[in-house]
């Protein structure tokens, strides 16, 4: 990959990370004019390995969940210091970060009004501890804490709603994005920091080590959760629903056995069934069906 | 000017005088009264800070790092509970190097649940790489938050401070203060001019991975930094008295009555008020007593301690916190600090006192001193009641 003045190559990202991608196009859409704090997780590690940094925008990390409350720092100070208005500040982290331990922190962001984009890498587990379920994994999926066995069929709830849990903030943009869409993510970005307020955005970013799909199938694979309606792609503005990606629905199947954390679901048409509700309720609550 | 304040309001009109940049705020008694008054002075135009009320003390710490990371003064308060819900960030603020100023309204810690002071919180946390300043009265409470941005801000330091003040007893206490001048404040303490900061003309990387390579050099920077701060401790504090007018000496220790004393008391805090009025009232009959008070409780000023203390037989320390287990914290190090000494007490006996806010009177601290008289002990609790002890075990 090319190099970038602002997330440079040279990172110890795994191969095939969906993260490292989306974390370059926000980086590359919210430009140099951009302060990041980043909450403790496979992208601070990766990223920043002292003495090295892949960051070319002031970047900090503090804890695994206040970067929202870190963020919040540096906006104030910002404003006290009256630079607010040409500046970005950005709070990033994975969805284990975002959506466990540190939605405290980010609802109290989200509440104040802050003017931050809030960034969720949703790789659907704890990645850099060695793949354990989060809040945000999804039904039935093989985690090393939500294994599947004679007695379970993997992790036993849905994702957490934190699009919804955002929005309820009564924020003024939320969305969602996947690295599967790298040009879609940098467009939601550039709007999002055009909004001034608490933003969040949650990009759908594959993990072939975490998923078990080959390194060169992140993009297949990314697209195919949104294609199949498992992961539906949205903007709120204000509130309202006012885009969503269309799709020609493919069943959830193609998406499952794409990947080794499915693999025991394979044979097991009634669980294949209740994945398929979840994307089939996505297809109807967003409005993803594509015109004929 | 003198004035008769609140404790928790002298210490708002400090940190007013102070111009933070940005103020994080999250309730706890018996630190409230300091924050409220805050953002009473803010929404007044008074002060010009960003005053954000935070969801919990995690995010109350986690906000004023971002905001010294981006390079302004910053302040926060807490107490108990809440300065241990903030821990991993309090740590994370040392290891960062950033100069934040934290008072802690002294309370005891839970279970049982207890409003009133001990010095637990501040005390548990001694191994963060925090400045731990503790105040007797309400005019060092002001005074040692001026030096404590100082300190902190100071360039061969770059380490955070707590001021610590006895909960309720000085946070809700009426005192007359001499509350410092604007003018003088501005002459003591420059506009904050940080090393480096979260800057888009100057991007830096900030908390990075240390691996088993680099990590073990930026503990031993923080170690050296505190054993030098002892010294420019010293010299603020001089140059502190020159502008204010005070008489702080080096604010590591305070030595009262020791000359010829025989038997001394080391303890830390607002109860040496009251031990100094017991030393004063065995002093008038004829009886060699006095009293060490520990003002720096990090980093420890062990050679004052030695220094203090070498020619006194019998040293009593007393504690308003515990280790569960273990000797007690001050004691730890009063007994550390004469290891393979030549000169030093005869015997250093160790006592606790007052947890969970139970009176440290004049009759607690003679009875200390009696208790003085016998065998050396270690952690034995003074002003127990028996009563209670046999009905928790039912006897
Ligand atoms: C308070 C605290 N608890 C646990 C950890 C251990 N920890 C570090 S990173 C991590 C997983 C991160 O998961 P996620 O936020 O989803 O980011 P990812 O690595 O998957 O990108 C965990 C559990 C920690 N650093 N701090
Ligand atoms: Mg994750």
């Amino acid at each position: 990959m090319e190099n970038s003045p602002l997330f440079k190559s040279g990172h110890t990202a795994c191969a095939g990370c969906g993260q490292a991608i989306a974390a370059r196009m926000v980086i590359e859409a919210a430009g140099a004019n951009t302060i990041i704090a980043n909450n403790t997780g496979c992208l601070e590690v990766f990223t920043t390995k002292y003495p090295e940094t892949a960051w070319g925008v002031p970047w900090i990390h503090s804890l695994f969940e206040n970067s929202a409350a870190v963020a919040s720092g540096i906006e104030a100070a910002l404003k006290y210091l009256g630079k607010k208005e040409n500046i970005n500040v950005i709070a990033q982290g994975g969805d284990g970060s975002t959506a466990d331990i540190g939605l405290q922190a980010l609802s109290g962001m989200l509440e104040r009004g802050h003017d931050i984009l809030y960034v969720c890498y949703d790789n659907e587990a704890y990645m850099n501890t060695g793949v354990q379920r989060s809040g945000l994994t999804p039904f039935d999926t093989n985690t090393t804490t939500s294994p599947s066995g004679s007695q379970s069929s993997g992790n036993i709830r849905p994702k957490k709603p934190m699009p919804e849990i955002a929005l309820a903030h009564g924020i003024p943009y939320v969305a969602t994005a996947s690295a599967g869409l790298p040009q879609d993510i940098q467009r939601k970005v550039k709007k999002a920091i055009s909004i001034k307020g608490p933003k969040y955005i949650q990009i759908h970013v594959p993990c072939p080590l975490g998923w078990r799909h080959e390194t060169d199938q992140m993009l297949p694979v990314a697209k195919l959760a949104v294609d199949c309606g498992l992961y539906p792609l949205f903007e709120y503005e204000n509130g309202v629903l006012t885009g969503q990606k269309k799709i020609v629905p493919k069943p959830v199947e193609e998406y499952l056995k794409a990947q080794g954390r499915f693999k025991h679901l394979l044979n097991n048409p009634e669980e294949i069934k209740k994945v398929q509700d979840i994307a089939d309720n996505n297809i109807m609550k967003y409005n993803l069906k594509a015109q004929a | 000017m003198k004035e008769f304040l609140e404790g928790s309001h002298a210490i708002a009109e400090v940190i007013k005088s102070c111009k933070p940049g940005v103020i994080s705020a999250y309730p706890i008694t018996p630190q409230t009264h300091i924050v409220e008054d805050l953002a009473q002075m803010v929404s007044d135009g008074q002060l010009k800070s960003q005053f954000v009320n935070v969801e919990s003390e995690h995010s109350a710490a986690s906000v004023v790092l971002g905001g010294s990371a981006t390079g302004v003064r910053v302040y926060t308060a807490t107490s108990s509970q809440g300065l241990f819900y903030m821990q991993e960030v309090v740590f994370n603020i040392a290891g960062m190097r950033l100069p934040v100023v934290m008072t802690c309204a002294n309370r005891a810690i839970s279970a049982p649940i207890n409003i009133w002071n001990d010095q637990q919180d501040s005390i548990s946390l001694r191994d963060a790489g925090w400045f731990q300043v503790y105040a007797e009265n309400n005019q060092e409470a002001v005074d040692f938050h001026l030096i404590g941005y100082r300190l902190a801000e100071d360039k061969r330091v770059m380490l955070p401070v707590m001021v610590c003040m006895d909960g309720f007893i000085l946070t809700h206490g009426m005192e007359a203060v001499d509350m410092p001048e604007q003018e003088k404040v501005d002459k003591f303490l420059p506009r904050y001019n940080p090393l480096y900061k979260l800057d888009p003309a100057q991007p830096v990387s900030m908390g990075l991975l240390a691996d088993p390579d680099y990590y073990m050099e930026t503990r031993f920077a923080i170690q050296e930094t505190m054993k030098e701060s002892l010294g420019y401790l010293s010299d603020i504090s001089r140059e502190f008295n020159s502008v204010f007018g005070r008489d702080y000496k080096d604010l590591l220790v305070e030595e009262y009555q020791l000359k010829d004393a025989e038997k001394v008391i080391v303890a830390m805090g607002s109860v040496c008020g009251t031990i100094k009025e017991a030393v004063d009232e065995q002093r008038a009959k004829g009886k060699k007593v006095g009293l060490l008070r520990i003002i720096t409780y990090r980093p420890f000023p062990y050679a004052r301690v030695c220094e203090a203390l070498k020619n006194a037989a019998k040293v009593a320390v007393l504690d308003k916190a515990v280790s569960l287990g273990a000797y007690a914290p001050i004691a730890v190090e009063v007994k550390a600090a004469f290891y393979g000494k030549k000169q030093g007490p005869k015997m250093i006996s160790s006592f606790v006192a007052g947890l969970g806010g139970r009176d440290i009177t004049l009759e607690t601290v003679h009875e200390i001193f009696r208790r003085l008289s016998t065998k050396e002990v270690n952690s034995d609790f003074v002003d127990l009641k028996p009563e209670l002890l046999k009905e928790e075990y039912g006897e």
